[in-house]
């Protein structure tokens, strides 16, 4: 498509200002990939003294170490939990949400959206501190645990993936035409039967972007998981700092242990990539 | 790719078409008043639980002497007036100097690298726009930043800038001969760059990305029109291209500004608790006058300093593009 904007043949200062340009990028992009890889694979003595392009020697040592060196393997799981049960509650909730914005008129409907919109801005740091004051007291009062729980950090992670995950929504649901939950209204669906029959499938790609979009932020936080984990319920995000609060700093582990964690994010991430390009392109920017 | 949606829609249509004139079947009055409250009721729930009222009551805080005499049972904290707010913003004494000297470093740090960001992502999204061999390999290269934990990328930066043992430094002083001993990237002045590296790193592809999703939402008759009248390539770029994206442009700066403005995580990351002064971004300072000093009423009049801020620059901002905008429309 983008090749019939151009008719006239582009001149040669295009061509080669982008390849330099492409280049020079692509090296910023990959030389810390290329370190992660490339360190992780090194003996210890290698990354504490000076830095080199090539391991000395070759060794998978690290890849093994890791598991035991932290528990590694607790903090994995808890860190899947906490993002898998935020992203899959967050793309349910938001789907009601946008469904209810993109499809009726009601009352107090602008308030919504611009509340909603506008804790985009608020600094974690406000609510850090009373987030927590408030899970210690609704855990006091009613037994339910959320602090140091992984459901409150679910609960937490969930809510803030919610807001740009409804604007979104709304964007994608309003470009699906109305006649076809009408006519599913006709043949008999209820409203929510429209929205799950004919919306959500003809909306998938906005859906999929949004639940990458989740599953990144819950997969990636720091601040609020540093404050509301306990020893079993630490996630990959404060319990790899766990490699180099001890006496020595295994820089060759911390790699190993951040490229394990990064492996399953990337790459369904570049697998979806292409629906997160089509979800946005029909759902926020218009 | 962008072709999923209306296919999908259109295999749906076929069946039922638009032959019924006369969807509505309502059951009740009340139901049908009531369905998009109930569909809204557990976002709204969460909004509140997890941003709005923690928010007040960070705000009642911020009125409080909060100190940990009081953090186990809050509500007896003595109400304080606008003390807090009068340390925060009293310029002459230590607390509101640094916090203010953090502040500076804050917006000089936000708009260099909301900036680069956009810069980049645009460049690169341009340069992307036609196809060529590779350009599917190079995309997905690129979004790797942005799909990268925000720990596991950062903290390999770490280990890039180390003093002994960093990438960086064998670069500019072993390998290229620039300095004359190797340079401290993680404390003193040179932090703020470092900084900036990482979130420039780190924060390009978004950007990117939705530039490339403005791209094609421009319909390809302005380009061949502008290629009929003459307009080379520069010029399309400048043309139509720049001038197209402008809605993009208006909510993607604000985005980054806002995420960039209150980023914790990269810092957090990068430093640790204490952030080297020249690169003392506000919310870890705020994180640290609250959390390290245990004075959470200071803290709270400081963060909601800052919301009001970003309430006044968003709103300044969307008045000023918006309106800039009418007249070129209409």
């Amino acid at each position: 498509m983008a090749s019939t904007n151009s008719p006239m043949a582009p001149p040669r200062s295009f061509f080669w200002s982008r390849r330099i340009f492409l280049t020079l990028l692509t090296g910023f992009v990959l030389l810390p990939v290329y370190v992660m890889v490339s360190s992780s694979l090194k003996p210890l003595a290698d990354v504490t003294g000076e830095f080199h392009w090539l391991p000395s020697e070759v060794t998978i040592r690290p890849y093994i170490d890791i598991w035991s060196t932290i528990p590694l393997a607790r903090y994995f799981v808890n860190s899947l939990v906490v993002a898998g049960a935020a992203t899959v509650c967050s793309v349910v909730i938001a789907v009601f949400a946008a469904y209810a914005v993109s499809r009726y008129e009601f009352r107090g409907k602008r308030v919504f959206t611009v509340t909603v919109l506008s804790t985009q801005m608020f600094p974690g740091i406000l609510f850090l501190l009373p987030l927590f004051l408030i899970y210690v007291n609704i855990g006091n009062a009613t037994g339910i645990a959320l602090f140091g729980s992984r459901g409150g950090l679910i609960l937490t992670y969930l809510t803030f993936s919610l807001p740009f995950s409804i604007w979104m929504l709304i964007g994608y649901f309003d470009s699906v035409p109305r006649d076809l939950d009408e006519a599913a209204l006709v043949d008999g669906c209820g409203p929510l039967g429209a929205l799950f029959r004919v919306v959500v499938p003809a909306a998938i790609p906005g859906i999929v972007a949004v639940a990458v979009y989740a599953f990144m932020t819950a997969w990636g936080e720091v601040l609020f998981a540093s404050v509301m984990t306990n020893d079993t319920t630490r996630t990959l995000a404060v319990g790899l700092q766990g490699y180099s609060t001890l006496n020595n700093v295994y820089w060759n582990q911390i790699m190993a242990a951040s490229l394990v964690v990064s492996v399953p994010v990337v790459a369904g991430f570049l697998l979806l990539q292409r629906y997160l390009v089509a979800g946005l392109t029909a759902g926020a920017v218009k | 790719m962008t072709t999923t949606a209306p296919a999908e829609a259109a295999v749906g249509e076929t069946p039922s078409g638009a032959a019924h004139p006369h969807p509505r079947r309502r059951p009740g009055r009340i139901r049908r008043i009531g369905l998009p409250y109930l569909l809204l009721l557990p976002a709204l729930l969460l909004e509140l639980l997890v941003h709005l009222v923690p928010m007040v009551i960070g705000i009642v805080m911020s009125f409080k002497e909060l100190t940990q005499f009081y953090i186990r049972d809050w509500g007896t904290a003595p109400w304080s007036g606008l003390d807090n707010y009068k340390v925060s913003v009293d310029f002459d004494a230590p607390v509101g100097e640094a916090l203010l000297h953090s502040f500076l470093v804050t917006v000089a740090f936000t708009l260099l690298s909301v900036g680069l960001c956009w810069l980049i992502g645009t460049a690169a999204a341009v340069y992307l726009q036609d196809t060529f061999r590779g350009r599917g390999l190079l995309r997905a290269l690129f979004l790797i930043p942005y799909a990268l934990p925000v720990y596991a990328a950062v903290i390999t930066w770490v280990f890039m800038f180390q003093h002994d043992n960093g990438l960086v430094n064998h670069v500019l002083h072993d390998q290229l001969h620039l300095t004359d001993k190797p340079s401290f990237w993680l404390i003193g002045d040179n932090s703020f760059y470092a900084l900036l590296t990482v979130s420039v790193w780190k924060g390009w592809p978004f950007a990117f990305l939705i530039v490339m999703a403005g791209l094609q939402n421009i319909p390809g008759e302005l380009y061949e029109a502008a290629a009929l009248d003459g307009a080379g390539m520069w010029q399309q770029i400048r043309r139509i291209t720049l001038p197209s994206l402008r809605p993009v442009n208006q909510v993607l700066l604000l985005v980054l500004f806002l995420w960039t403005f209150n980023d914790f995580n990269t810092p957090f990351v990068l430093f640790g608790k204490s952030a080297p002064e020249a690169a003392d971004l506000i919310s870890v300072h705020i994180y640290q006058a609250s959390f390290v000093t245990w004075n959470f009423g200071t803290g709270s009049a400081m963060s909601v300093l800052l919301l009001l801020f970003l309430l006044v620059v968003t709103g300044v901002y969307l008045l000023l593009t918006s309106r800039g905008r009418k007249p070129a429309h209409g």
